[in-house]
């Protein structure tokens, strides 16, 4: 175990940071629309943390990391961000034609120890896990998070430009473009982990408005070993697929990794 | 609703068609709602297998300014996503404004594009409308080209298109 350098005070208690990255609600963003005609258009899009699809009913999604990709890969301004008691909103406006990626990308450092029989958690970063553990802490657990969550939109001509992988963490990569889904017909996708095909991973798939009917219809599929699914969609609407995987491949020395995926696509009637 | 539409479908069959060419004649209805706007209609060919595409016509509100009728084009959604999101509109020669409920019709030359560009095969002659504050509705005429004897081809609709039909001569 590495030696930790002694830091009086300042461990922060970071129990409701957890609580962000815990597997029991899901997060996603729902654009407005993902298929756009005509010029000067806008799209708004909803950010948020809940247990249902696609119903705001628990915590709005956090937009510090919200970052936003043009056709041509360069960035866009989120306006009129706003923060509700269940959502978060932003527009922006497309200015050209092509896919825009929308992304929140959260990475994050997370120790738990024990010192003195109390139960501790932090949350750091890479740079100063090291030295926000104190040296006599036992129990110490670190666990590097990577969670990626992204929606598509496209505004006239389809490209994949935006599309392109920073190979960190889970990715997706479209095989069929993720604004040209159609109910009946199958697509496919490809899960990578840092840029390597992410195989044997499951992913999973859910349609939207669970409120109106009662079987939660969702779909596992697990990747191939190039890393590929497919999916063939029942029927029209939003979907949430989410894929994570855990794994020692942390870049912090005795630490965990956990990466996670979530999107949000539109299939559309045929 | 049904029987107004029944009614005026038979009027497509008297249209015949001039030697070599086509003709493709809509029956847009005329529907009692509250707020009633003009349909907008994409008409394209497709070869069998959808690699050959031909875009034949499209109505869309032209005269909105600063072009913003383009704002619904995406709602023709089967011909946005074939071949509708790769064109600029307007074009010439492609796109016109909307028409008024009732029985609409135009010439495709057999010498002239796109019929000259087909390859003897099977095709298909799709017309998708899409109302705003209205619904969506798409009809499909499969033929052969080039027509072996003259033939009206007809498809009926249930409620944007009362039906449309392809009148063809060898």
């Amino acid at each position: 175990m590495t030696t930790f350098i002694k830091r009086a005070a300042l461990v922060v208690a970071a129990t409701a940071l957890f609580a962000g990255t815990a597997n029991a609600h899901r997060t996603w963003l729902l654009p407005s629309a993902t298929v756009l005609s005509g010029k000067d258009t806008w799209v708004t899009v909803d950010a948020a943390v809940s247990n249902d699809l696609f119903y705001f009913e628990h915590n709005p999604l956090q937009l510090d990391n919200l970052s936003i990709l043009a056709p041509d890969g360069t960035p866009v301004t989120a306006e009129n961000i706003s923060k509700g008691r269940y959502r978060s909103t932003f527009d922006f406006k497309l200015d050209q034609p092509g896919t825009y990626k929308v992304m929140v990308v959260n990475k994050g450092v997370f120790g738990s120890f024990k010192v003195d029989g109390q139960q501790r958690r932090v949350r750091s970063t890479a740079e100063k896990i090291a030295q926000d553990i104190p040296p006599n802490a036992t129990d110490v657990r670190i666990t590097e998070t990577n969670g990626r969550i992204e929606t598509f939109v496209t505004s006239g001509k389809s490209n994949d430009k935006a599309l392109i992988q920073t190979k960190s963490g889970l990715e997706l990569e479209p095989v069929t473009h993720p604004n040209n889904l159609v109910a009946g017909e199958k697509a496919t996708f490809r899960l990578t982990l840092d840029g390597a095909p992410a195989a044997n991973v499951d992913v999973e798939i859910v349609p939207g408005g669970i409120r109106y009917r009662d079987k939660l219809g969702d779909t596992k599929v697990k990747t191939d070993e190039s890393g590929t699914f497919t999916v063939t969609w029942p029927t029209p609407g939003m979907y949430w697929m989410n894929a994570s995987v855990q794994d020692d491949k942390s870049a912090i020395q005795g630490a965990r990794r956990r990466a996670s995926y979530t999107t949000t696509v539109e299939v559309l009637p045929p | 609703m049904r029987g107004i539409l029944t009614a005026t479908v038979t009027s497509l069959l008297t249209i015949p068609a001039a030697a070599g060419d086509a003709t493709v004649s809509i029956d847009i209805p005329r529907l009692n709602v509250a707020e009633y706007h003009r349909p907008y209609v994409a008409f394209w060919i497709e070869s069998k297998d959808g690699s050959k595409i031909s875009n034949l016509a499209v109505w869309y509100d032209t005269k909105q300014k600063a072009n913003e009728g383009t704002k619904w084009l995406k709602d023709m959604r089967q011909w946005w996503r074939r071949t509708g999101q790769e064109l600029t509109l307007p074009m010439d020669g492609l796109s016109s404004p909307t028409r008024q409920p009732g029985t609409h019709q135009f010439k495709l030359d057999a010498g002239a594009k796109p019929l000259n560009e087909l390859s003897p095969g099977d095709y298909t002659l799709i017309v998708e409308a899409a109302r705003e504050v209205g619904g969506r509705e798409l009809l499909r005429i499969p033929f052969q080209w080039p027509p072996k004897a003259a033939q009206v081809l007809e498809a009926r609709g249930e409620h944007e298109i009362s039906g449309i039909s392809l009148s063809l001569a060898p």
